[in-house]
């Protein structure tokens, strides 16, 4: 079988970094996710994919605990001792045990300079400040000529570029994107996605939220696809993107791809 | 000729009155800007914290005859403590429920606290123990000895801010929090936490702030601050709601032009009792062609 139908309560592969089970989450009365279920393997990229109003987005805000109502088991390092219960924390003790997030909108400092974006991305531990900046950096050079300048000036790449750069601050092991393609242009969506295989080759495991799904699937080693509030498909990417219900429900046509904004 | 020479010294005599006042508004606007971009209140109250310093400042300075830098320093402390105390009694507990609704509380307060103020201090008219008859010559402007202490509390107070916002962590996360609540709890700030630090800065600058307008006006009753609330909200309007950059220039260029619309040369001069329908114009004119303020940007959702 090409792909398995999780429905709630996947089991926890070995060496999992983020494992989210049957987690229901809703905004006052309104209940958008309804027991989805997750895992992020150690060093790995998962696709987290699905049309508009699906849930992604509810989904990570759950995992951080933002502005949502959330239920269910959230583990990060779930096999250690010290296994980190998600549920049970606020956002920026979340970002504390070795996560971060770049959300979709308003993911940088806009009335801050780009350097005082970093500084603020490692405010967890301020002594090592200039030594991250120097490293993140290196990941990410376009952001080296622009240091001076008010985040607000920025370019979309340049502003994806230093959101993602503004996570990396903190040297997180697990590291949630959410749409970091969305609204730029082509060459630069290219661009994207190599500094996503980058930052992977350097150890942090991604989870990230596309709209791009072929592409997207092209650098991840495992996808998920959400709809209505409920896992649908799943598996490592090679084989989503053969699947041929997956491409007909979800990859759509070859050349044209779901925009969203 | 002798005309012409009186005009110019007293533009800058204006000059000089408008930036002690601009500095009033910058300190008091500046507290509220990020008491209403980090906190979500705008808060009426404001104007009374203020009058509260002026009258901690009398009391340590006539009562208790102190000097000016420990009354100074005296009033910060007991303003901070107020605005603390106030947010952990009473705004603290309510958060969460909308920003008219804490808005509106804050009036409620404000009403508490200047009644209060009548009731213990009486309603007569209090002066520092400063000479108002002496004078001063700086050379280009000559002032009472209450307009150089205010002028020296501006000159080193304005600075002193903006040094803290742009430079120590703690005045770049309260920027960042003001600019981007989420992104700065992803980040890894305390975002309910940085209210406390919030409002020992908007509650020690509204009492450094009050004292200073006593100063400036000679005498004080309980209405002081809550006579100024208009232009302190002004100002948090002109810098654009939670800039506190802006709000300081704001705050400067607010006392400037009101001063010097009273210059006779300036169509006649604007009679000082309608300095605050200036202030009102500046206000209108941003709004219609600025009006995510000074410095502030256009935010979209
Ligand atoms: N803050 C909110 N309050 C109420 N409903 C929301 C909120 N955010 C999102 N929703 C609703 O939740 C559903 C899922 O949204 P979202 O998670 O953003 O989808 P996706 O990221 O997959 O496009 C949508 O129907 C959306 O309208
Ligand atoms: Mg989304």
């Amino acid at each position: 079988m090409p792909v398995s139908y999780a429905e709630g309560g996947a089991a926890i592969v070995s060496d999992t970094i983020l494992s989210v089970s049957d987690v229901r989450a809703r905004y006052g009365d309104e209940h958008i996710l309804k027991g989805v279920s997750i895992d992020v393997p150690r060093g790995s990229i998962v696709a987290l994919l699905g049309p508009n109003g699906s849930g992604k987005s509810t989904l990570l805000k759950a995992i951080y605990g933002l502005n949502v109502k959330r239920s269910g088991t959230i583990l990060f390092r779930p096999q250690g001792r010290e296994a980190v219960d998600l549920l049970r924390l606020k956002p920026h003790e979340v970002t504390a045990h070795g996560v971060n997030l770049v959300p979709q909108l308003a993911n940088i400092f806009p009335d801050l300079s780009v350097y005082e974006n970093l500084e603020i991305g490692s405010i967890g531990d301020r002594k090592r400040t200039v030594e991250r900046i120097e490293r993140v950096v290196g990941v990410l050079p376009l952001l080296r000529h622009l240091l001076r300048r008010r985040a607000a000036t920025l370019s979309g790449g340049q502003r994806q570029t230093l959101g993602i750069a503004r996570a990396l601050m903190s040297e997180p092991e697990l590291l949630i994107l959410d749409e970091p393609s969305a609204g730029l242009a082509p060459n630069i969506v290219d661009g994207v996605f190599a500094q996503v295989q980058e930052i992977n080759r350097r150890g942090v495991s991604l989870l990230i939220v596309e709209q791009k799904a072929r592409q997207c699937l092209a650098i991840a080693h495992y996808g998920y696809v959400l709809d209505q509030g409920r896992n649908q498909i799943d598996g490592p990417s090679a084989r989503l993107l053969e699947d041929p219900e997956m491409i007909r429900l979800y990859l759509g046509a070859r050349r044209r791809q779901p925009e969203s904004h | 000729m002798l005309n012409e020479w009186h005009m110019g010294s007293l533009l800058l005599q204006l000059i000089y009155n408008g930036l002690v006042e601009g500095a009033i508004l910058a300190l008091t606007g500046l507290g509220a800007t990020l008491v209403w971009g980090i906190q979500r209140v705008a808060n009426f109250a404001h104007g009374d914290y203020m009058t509260l310093g002026a009258y901690v400042a009398f009391l340590l300075d006539v009562t208790w005859s102190t000097n000016p830098v420990v009354a100074a320093i005296g009033t910060v402390v007991a303003t901070a403590a107020l605005a603390v105390g106030l947010h952990f009694i009473l705004l603290r507990p309510l958060r969460g429920r909308g920003l008219v609704a804490l808005s509106l509380i804050t009036v409620g307060l404000g009403l508490v606290l200047r009644n209060a103020l009548f009731l213990v201090a009486g309603s007569q008219p209090r002066q520092y123990a400063f000479n108002q008859t002496a004078v001063i010559d700086l050379g280009f402007v000559r002032v009472a000895p209450a307009e150089l202490w205010t002028g020296i509390a501006a000159i080193t107070a304005v600075p002193a801010v903006a040094a803290m916002l742009a430079w120590t962590p703690l005045g770049k996360t309260m920027r960042a929090v003001a600019d981007n609540r989420d992104l700065a709890e992803i980040s890894g700030i305390d975002t309910d936490g940085i209210g406390l630090y919030v409002w020992i800065v908007a509650g020690a600058l509204a009492g450094l702030g009050g004292a200073m307008l006593a100063l400036v006006q000679g005498t004080f009753d309980p209405n002081l601050g809550f006579n100024v609330l208009f232009l302190i909200l002004t100002v948090v309007v002109l810098g654009g709601i939670g800039n506190a950059f802006g709000a300081l220039l704001g705050g400067l260029v607010l006392g400037v032009v009101m001063e010097v619309s009273t210059w006779p040369p300036f169509f006649g001069g604007v009679p000082t009792q309608y300095q605050p329908v200036v202030g009102f114009v500046v206000l209108i004119l941003l709004l219609m062609f600025r009006p995510q303020g000074i410095l502030g940007r256009a935010r979209v959702l």
